[in-house]
Parts: C-alpha cells; sequence; structure tokens
C-alpha cells in the first residue's frame, strides 16, 4: 500500500535463514521474508485484510517456539531467529498442499502446481474422492455429526456449483475457506455482511443465513469478495460462462485501465477484455482510497458500454 | 450496517422466548415492525452491545420451540442488530441447536470410549433394534434418539442425556443406562431425582478438594458455612489482593486445566495491568472425553466454586465474572444457579461483598456442544456471541481476553485450591505433593475399573496405587492400556503402573495428566474401535479453521478406517508412516491445542501398545 509514513518509524532485527534482517517495527515475519526476496506460498494471506492465518501455508519455524508460526500475522521482533526452509517446516506446507488439493478443486488456484512440486505433495495419495455432495447437502450438515464412510476414498468439498444471479457464481468445491470474503464483505471493507462462515469442522462453509440465494441475502454485489477469492471460487458469472464454455482465454486478453464514470470517487477500474467483451472487472489493490473494492456500479454495471444498436454488430 | 432480514415474521412462541431473554422490544424499530423491502436500518450500538447475549437468546429458542428457524433467527438478529448470516454461523457451530425442525424430544446416548467399556454399543444396537436408527422419529415423531460424544458422566456409564423442548423444558441425566430407559424416556420425559455422587473416598479425612462431597447440602449456604464456607474468603479480604496472590504465588498451584500454567503468574498479570476492566473467566466447558471432575464439584459442592471465584476475583480486580459450564450438564447448571443467587441474596455476591467494599457477580453461561469451546480464547469468542474459533496467541487473555480486556480464566479445580492455598498459606501448600506439582489432584476414574468415580490423591501418587483404589480392573480381568488425559492425552501400556503421576513424570514418559483422566481398558477391550471414535471425536469438533486439523482430522480418521478393515492402501507399515506423518503436521501446524493434540492418542497406542502390529505381522 501507498500509505505515506508520517513518523520515523523503529525497526527490529531478526534472522532469517541465517541472515541478518532489519524490518521495521510492527512489520510480519512475512513482510520481512519478501524483503529478502524469499518466496513464501501463501493462500489465506491478502494485502490488504486482517491477517486469519487460517491456511497454514506460510509456516517458518522460529526458535524457542514449540509450534510452527504463521509467517503472515506474526510481527518480527528483534532477535528473532526464523527458518524459513527446515525439514519441519516443509512437511508442513507439503502436508498442507496435499489436504487441500486432495478435499477441494485447486484448478483455478494460482502458483499450486509449482508449490506442490517444490514441496513434493502428492495429493492424489489419500485415494480417489468421494462422490460430490448433493446440493444443498453440504448447507445442511449439523455440527458433530458425520458420514465416515470406509476411508477407501477421501473426502471432498466437491458440490455442485451456486448461480444464483447474473452477476456471479459461488462455486464452492473451490473454496479453500480462507476466509477473505466474509472479511472484505464485512469488518474490513464492505460491512454488508451477507456471508459468514457456517456450521463446523470439515462441512465449515462460506454461506449466507439458512443457505438463503444470494438474491434473498444482504449481498449489493459490489463484488469484493470476488476480488479477494485465491481460488475462482467466486468468479464473475462472464467468466464462468466463458469457461464452461471452453472459450476462456486470457492470453487473448487486454486489460485497459479507466476511471469509473459514475460517481465522483473515481476508483479506478481495470477491464478484462476478450473478444472485444469485457470479461470481468477488477481494481487495482494498491489504489491508495479504494484498494481494490468497487460498487455493483463500476464492478458490474459494464453491460451499456457493450450494447450494440441492432444490427449494427460489426465488431468495432 | 444495514441489515437485511429473511421475510418471516416469528411465531408468537418464538418471540416471547426471544423477549424472555431480552426483554420487550423499547422501541418499533428493534421491535416486529420493518419498512416493506426488508430492511431495518439501525445504529443501536447499545443493542449491538448486547451481542453476549446471543448465545443465551438461542439457548432458549432451541429450548422452547426445538429448533432454530429463519424467522426466530430473524427476529433474534433484530433485537440484537446482528447480520442474519453472522448468527446462522454462530447457531451451526453447535452440535446442540437444530436449524431444521426437530422432535421436542431428544435423547443423546453417549457412544464416546468410557461408555464404550460399559456397554454403550450393546445399548445402541438395543435401541436400534427396539426404537429405531439414530436420528429418525419413531412412531408418533415426538422422540427420537442421537449419538453423543462424551457427556461427561463415565463414572456412570453408559450415560445418556434427556433433553425436552417447549414451555415445560427441561433435561436430565439417565446414568447408567439401560435400552429400557431410554426407550421410558422417549416416551415422557420425567425427570428422576439425581443420584448422590459416585466419590469412593467419600468420609475419609484426608480429602481436601472433596471433604465437603456429599457431607454438605449443596442448595443451602447455611450448609456450607457450617462446613467452614467463607473462611477463606474472609482470609483473603484480611490479607489483601496481594497477599492473595503472593500465596498462590508461593503455592506453585499449576492450572488444571489441561495446559499446567502458573496460577500466580497469570493472577500477577492480571493484577497489574493498567488496562480496566479486568475480567474473571471460570472454564467449566469440560468436554474432554473421560473428565467429569468439574461437574462432581459443581454439583455436590457449588459454593466452593463461588466462594473461589470472589477470591480470585478480588485479588485480580475482576468486578465481572462469568462461569462457562458445558451446555450438557443440567444439574450443574441448576445447581450453580441457585447458588449464585443464594450468595447474592445474602450479601456473598453483588456491590458490597461481606460487606468489605468489595464489589464482585457472577454470570452463568452455558455452551451448546461443543469440545473446542473449553479452548480458552474459543469461550471468549462464544461468549462474546461469535463463532468459537480459537483466537491467534499473542495476544494472551492477561493482555485481551474476553471483549479485549485482560482476562483471568482458570478451570474449577484450579479455582477451589485457592481456599485451601488462603487459608493455610502458599507454603503449606507447596509441601503436598511432588517437587513440582503441587497439592492434590482431582483424577476421573473411568473404564474397566470396579469402583469409577471421582478421586482425590497427591501428585506422585503412582498410577497402580490409583487403580488399586478403585478396586483395581473389573472383574478380576488382566490390565491392557490405561488412557492419561482424555482424548487428547495418550495411552500407556501396563509396564506404567509404577508412573507417578505428577506433570513432570508424565511429561518425561511422553503422556499428559490433562484434565485428570484414568480411563481403564481390559484385555476383552477391542482398541481399534476406540481409536476409531478419538479420531470421529477430533473430525466432529475440530472447528474447521485451520486446514491442518479440519483436513488432517478426516485423513487420519480415513487411513484408521482402512486400517480397522484390513484393506490398507499399500502395506500396514505405509498406512502407520502416513498417520505418522499427518499427526506431524497437526502439531506443528495447527492454530490450536485440538489440532495439535489430535493424533497424540492415536500416535502412542500405535507406539506404545502396537496395536497395528498383529495385522502388520
Ligand atoms: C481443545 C481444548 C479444550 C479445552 N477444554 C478445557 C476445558 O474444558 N476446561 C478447562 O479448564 N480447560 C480447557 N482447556 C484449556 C484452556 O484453554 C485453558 O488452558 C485453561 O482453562 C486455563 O485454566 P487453568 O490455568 O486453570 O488450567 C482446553 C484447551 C483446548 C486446546
Ligand atoms: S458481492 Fe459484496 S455484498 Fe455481496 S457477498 Fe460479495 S462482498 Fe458481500
Ligand atoms: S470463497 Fe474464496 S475467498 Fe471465500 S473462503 Fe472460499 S476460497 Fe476464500
Ligand atoms: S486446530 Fe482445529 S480446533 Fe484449533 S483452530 Fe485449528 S481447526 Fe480449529
Ligand atoms: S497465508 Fe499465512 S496462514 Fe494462510
Ligand atoms: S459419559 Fe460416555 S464416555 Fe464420558
Amino acid at each position: 500500500m501507498s500509505a505515506v509514513p508520517v513518523t520515523i518509524r523503529r525497526t527490529v532485527e531478526l534472522q532469517i535463514d541465517g541472515d541478518a534482517v532489519r524490518v521495521p517495527e510492527g512489520s510480519t515475519i512475512l513482510d520481512a521474508c519478501k524483503a529478502r526476496g524469499l518466496d513464501i506460498p501463501t493462500l489465506c494471506y491478502g494485502e490488504t485484510l486482517t491477517p486469519v492465518n487460517a491456511c497454514r501455508v506460510c509456516m517458518v519455524e522460529v526458535e524457542g517456539s514449540r509450534v510452527l508460526v504463521p509467517s503472515c500475522a506474526r510481527k518480527a521482533e528483534d532477535g528473532m531467529v526464523v527458518r524459513t526452509r527446515s525439514d519441519r517446516v516443509d512437511h508442513s506446507r507439503k502436508m498442507v498442499l496435499e489436504f487441500l488439493g486432495s478435499s477441494v478443486d485447486l484448478s483455478t488456484t494460482q502458483h499450486v502446481d509449482r508449490w506442490n512440486r517444490e514441496y513434493g505433495a502428492a495429493p492424489e495419495r489419500y485415494g480417489p474422492p468421494a462422490p460430490p455432495a448433493p446440493e444443498g447437502a453440504r448447507d445442511r450438515a449439523q455440527a458433530g455429526r458425520h458420514h465416515a464412510g470406509d476411508g477407501q476414498t477421501a473426502a471432498t468439498v466437491a458440490q455442485p456449483v451456486k448461480i444464483d444471479n447474473e452477476n456471479y457464481v459461488r462455486d464452492y468445491a473451490k473454496c479453500i475457506l480462507c476466509y477473505k470474503c466474509v472479511e472484505g464483505c464485512g469488518t474490513d471493507w464492505q460491512n454488508t455482511f451477507a456471508i459468514a462462515v457456517a456450521g463446523r469442522g470439515f462441512d465449515a462453509r462460506i454461506a449466507t443465513e439458512f443457505d438463503a440465494p444470494l438474491p434473498d441475502s444482504a449481498c449489493v454485489y459490489c463484488g469484493n469478495c470476488i476480488a479477494v477469492c485465491p481460488t475462482g471460487a467466486l468468479m464473475f458469472k462472464s467468466e464462468y460462462d466463458l469457461r464452461q464454455a471452453g472459450g476462456w482465454d486470457e492470453s487473448a486478453q487486454t486489460v485497459t485501465e479507466t476511471i469509473c464514470s459514475y460517481c465522483g470517487v473515481g476508483c479506478s477500474l481495470e477491464l478484462h477484455v476478450q473478444d472485444n467483451t469485457i470479461v470481468k472487472v477488477t481494481s487495482p489493490l494498491d489504489h491508495g482510497v479504494t484498494h481494490g473494492n468497487l460498487c455493483v456500479k463500476g464492478r458490474f454495471g459494464f453491460q451499456y458500454v457493450q450494447n450494440r444498436a441492432p444490427g449494427a454488430d460489426d465488431g468495432a | 450496517m444495514d441489515l437485511k432480514l429473511l421475510d418471516s415474521p416469528p411465531t408468537t412462541a418464538e418471540r416471547d422466548a426471544v423477549d424472555g431473554v431480552l426483554g420487550p422490544p423499547a422501541s418499533a424499530w428493534v421491535g416486529g415492525e420493518r419498512g416493506a423491502d426488508g430492511h431495518a436500518a439501525l445504529g443501536g450500538h447499545a443493542a449491538r452491545a448486547q451481542r453476549h447475549l446471543l448465545l443465551p437468546v438461542l439457548h432458549e429458542v432451541q429450548g422452547r420451540i426445538g429448533w432454530i428457524s429463519p424467522a426466530a433467527l430473524g427476529y433474534v438478529c433484530r433485537r440484537l442488530t446482528i447480520p442474519p448470516a453472522e448468527a446462522y454461523g454462530v447457531a451451526s457451530f453447535y452440535a446442540l441447536f437444530a436449524l431444521e425442525p426437530r422432535a421436542p424430544l431428544v435423547t443423546h446416548v453417549c457412544t464416546d470410549i468410557a461408555c464404550m467399556c460399559r456397554g454403550s454399543s450393546e445399548l445402541v444396537a438395543e435401541l436400534e433394534r427396539t426404537v429405531g436408527p439414530a436420528g429418525e422419529h419413531p412412531g408418533n415423531g415426538r422422540s427420537i434418539w442421537l449419538e453423543s460424544p462424551c457427556l461427561g458422566m463415565c463414572e456412570r456409564a453408559p450415560a445418556a442425556l434427556v433433553t425436552r423442548a417447549g414451555d415445560e423444558a427441561h433435561e436430565h441425566e439417565i446414568a447408567p443406562a439401560s435400552a429400557s430407559d431410554v426407550a421410558a424416556a422417549l416416551a415422557s420425559a420425567d425427570a428422576p431425582s439425581p443420584p448422590p455422587p459416585l466419590v469412593p473416598q467419600a468420609g475419609d479425612p484426608s480429602l481436601r478438594l472433596l471433604r465437603r462431597i456429599g457431607r454438605v447440602d449443596p442448595g443451602s449456604l447455611d450448609s456450607y458455612r457450617a462446613a467452614g464456607g467463607y473462611a477463606a474468603l474472609r482470609a483473603a479480604i484480611d490479607m489483601g489482593p496481594a497477599g492473595v496472590i503472593r500465596e498462590v504465588t508461593d503455592s506453585r498451584l499449576l492450572g488444571r486445566g489441561g495446559a499446567a500454567f502458573p496460577t500466580g503468574r497469570k493472577w500477577d498479570a492480571v493484577a497489574r495491568n493498567p488496562v480496566r476492566p479486568h475480567y474473571l473467566v471460570c472454564n467449566a466447558d469440560e468436554s474432554e472425553p473421560g473428565t467429569f471432575k468439574d461437574r462432581v464439584v459443581i454439583e455436590h459442592d457449588p459454593f466452593a466454586l463461588v466462594e473461589a471465584m470472589t477470591i480470585a476475583g478480588f485479588a485480580t480486580g475482576c468486578e465481572r465474572a462469568f462461569v462457562y459450564l458445558r451446555g450438557e450438564y443440567p444439574l450443574a447448571w441448576e445447581r450453580l444457579s441457585t447458588a449464585i443467587t443464594g450468595a447474592r441474596a445474602r450479601g456473598f455476591l453483588g456491590d458490597d461483598v461481606m460487606g468489605a467494599g468489595v464489589r464482585f457477580d457472577i454470570e452463568l453461561r452455558k455452551g451448546a456442544g461443543a469440545y473446542i469451546c473449553g479452548e480458552e480464547t474459543a469461550l471468549f469468542n462464544s461468549i462474546e456471541g461469535y463463532r468459537g474459533e480459537p483466537r491467534s496467541k499473542p495476544p494472551f487473555p492477561v493482555d485481551s481476553g474476553l471483549f479485549s480486556k485482560p482476562t483471568v480464566v482458570n478451570n474449577v479445580e484450579s479455582l477451589i485450591n485457592v481456599l485451601d492455598i488462603v487459608l493455610e498459606g502458599g507454603a503449606a501448600f507447596a509441601r503436598i505433593g511432588t517437587e513440582q506439582s503441587t497439592g492434590t489432584r482431582l483424577f476421573c476414574l473411568s473404564g474397566c475399573v470396579e469402583r469409577p468415580g471421582l478421586y482425590e490423591a497427591p501428585f506422585g501418587v503412582k498410577l497402580g496405587e490409583l487403580l488399586e483404589m478403585a478396586g483395581g480392573v473389573a472383574g478380576g480381568r488382566q490390565l491392557k492400556a490405561v488412557l492419561l488425559g482424555g482424548a487428547a492425552g495418550a495411552f500407556v501400556g501396563p509396564d506404567k503402573l509404577d508412573l507417578e503421576l505428577s506433570f513432570e513424570a508424565t511429561r518425561e514418559v511422553g503422556t499428559t495428566l490433562g484434565s485428570g483422566v484414568i480411563m481403564a481398558f481390559d484385555e476383552t477391550v477391542d482398541l481399534v474401535p476406540v481409536l476409531l471414535r478419538i479420531a470421529a471425536f477430533f473430525r466432529d469438533e475440530s472447528c474447521g479453521q485451520c486446514v491442518p486439523c479440519r483436513v488432517g482430522t478426516v485423513r487420519q480418521q480415513e487411513a484408521l478406517l482402512r486400517l480397522a478393515s484390513e484393506r490398507p492402501r499399500g502395506t500396514v507399515a505405509d498406512e502407520l508412516a502416513l498417520l505418522d506423518e499427518i499427526g506431524q503436521a497437526m502439531r506443528d501446524a495447527s492454530i490450536c491445542g485440538l489440532g495439535q493434540t489430535a493424533a497424540n492418542a492415536i500416535d502412542s497406542a500405535v507406539r506404545e501398545l502396537r496395536v497395528f502390529e498383529r495385522a502388520a505381522g
């Protein structure tokens, strides 16, 4: 983010993989690692969001700590001795990647294939996936009860995609429960609280009250949840439809930066265009005012741009 | 915040249940009326500050109506200014809340490990035969039975809990329970009179923590005072807060809730914290399978807890305290409520405790079926009306606990030790027990022993001696294994009867005293189903927040199921290696103690007892 520091901040010095590193006080271990150019995998971390440290893929070893420590949330302290690639660290990263890869559809999550290779993760070793849950079944799961099966198949969160509005779809078979959408919709940005985590344990899920369709919920279609979702579980309907039809092609897309014309706030828009059609709208996370957030008009109100007079579809 | 609520009005009964807790709505804003578009906009800071009433209100709706309907939840949200998605997230977190219509009469039958040793499988089979499968409505649809994790009545296994919703809502325990008892309970739910405590040592003059159990009337403050009650609080007031903390520090009392943290250090940190107010929380969630000590203490000596909490509050500058009591403990709830009301009426709680100008009061809160809410930070979230998900530490409760204020959180047993510490002095207390584990310990003996029950012994007592006190293995059979510390603890073999029961000695051999569980298994018990039950428990009770625990507990269960059915993927050794890898990741990378210990009992059974060795051979 581009906040201008108003006071000169104290710094702390810690050791990372044997090297001394000095960072401003208040930095996380992850910030310090990034400053060193180290590549730490992260999933639930979001640069514009309060850390929830739920995914546990960014764990590092800190001397004196019995358990591993989430680098995305733990503040760097003077004298800390951090190891980012010990056997314990690598093992738990591998296992987290396997746990997610064997229970969630990560086909649209960035970096996962690379991390799987790097950490030797083999999600398939937990066996073939169990059949997907019928529509609504995961939403009705009662806390403290489960059907165990015989262990020959691996339980997953697979379930039908939720399509209940024209703006975006929710494919919770791809959800890693990173809490980012809940934070984006709630206290961190939008303050709408249309969605929350419901249920418990492996049956925990993102839900509206009683799994009500989005149009019946408090959702205002700002799409700020889509902007922070790291897995593609939340997706523009336009992107989803194109992907379903096999026509999604990022290499054929251009991104045009512009300013939203609806009101005086002047949010930055990035229009993703494929075949002369806007397929999704994002906003830069590092924008000092909006931090990637938009409202329904900037996010989804683009249809008028491409309305063409009947018969005038000349591709211009 | 702009609340948008689902579009159906509550029934009169639902509205009455909610208003019964919150009082009648003050204005049309938070009352029934709202704009035609379904939005109720209100700033309502005062209403939001009542969010901690969410759990009590949900309990009331569940208790009166038998389930929480969308309309009832919507009304709760309007009254408390809570977004419905969040309230739904909270309600769906707890096993005791139903979000679909359910029969008003529910019998929860314990199928956990202590009850497994005492015939719960036969009981369940019998119920399936005579009443029908779990969760299905037999006959008139007015009643069902459900399987339950440990109900905290392991000394009377097999146990069951009957809950009846409606205007005459009530709950009671049946233990030991037979199929005909359960069938009778399903037909009508008349509460039998509560049984006497199972404290086989009762009357033994060497008892300290248990000395009043069975000897005082738990409903009578006078009876408690006649047995020496409130002498400790008087002494504490005389020595002043700093004096009390000094004695507790000198006693070297270690917390009995599982983590063995020095109580004196915790109290001192909160007492010195300049941020106000301070809160005191008594952790009485007691859901570790095999644990029932706090229940017995509260049921039979509730004033001791009230007095001990008053001393703790006085010493650490807390004027307001909460007891978070397990939801499945109806008798303890009733007796503790009565004790708190009684103490308040007689000036032992309130604005001027014992006429000494001390202000202190206690509120009682009920869990709703979630083991994880015993984890201290999950407990704070639960009281505050949020999902019972553990917070990350730091910050620690002494700096930022309940309502983000400095908080003392202690287990029931830790607290009641303070009575004698204040009366005898910390130094005298520290002479009991071992060098590092001072005082006596409550031990919950269950499973295949002759006389299950709650026992008290100084730290350092040998495992074998304790089993002897309980009459040894029932029926003169051979001992196969002992589970120490509950599902989060570890198994030891019969070669460990000489093990000294202290924090340090158990740690040295890689096990734990945990919450004081000593569960014995004899030669006739097949440990594989026991391990499967433990794995199922952790899967059910994981809050789901972090990946290692949310998925790891499932993968652990699946690997065990394959081993149990002798259909391993690869060899048995491969599966054991996989279990080891899963366990390591849960231990290293989980947020809280649940995930960090979820593999321990299974790991110890594999290593120490070589449970799957035969299959491997
Ligand atoms: C999953 C889990 C469950 C717990 N359950 C309980 C419990 O039921 N009662 C309790 O006193 N402590 C429980 N604890 C320990 C508490 O977090 C905390 O350490 C304790 O209440 C502190 O009190 P003490 O210092 O008096 O022991 C639990 C911890 C974990 C991780
Ligand atoms: S679109 Fe906006 S309001 Fe709707 S769920 Fe997402 S963040 Fe919340
Ligand atoms: S929907 Fe996306 S942002 Fe929300 S929890 Fe799932 S993966 Fe995270
Ligand atoms: S370890 Fe388990 S119970 Fe604890 S926070 Fe993680 S998921 Fe929740
Ligand atoms: S990125 Fe740190 S825990 Fe998820
Ligand atoms: S009451 Fe059944 S195991 Fe504890």
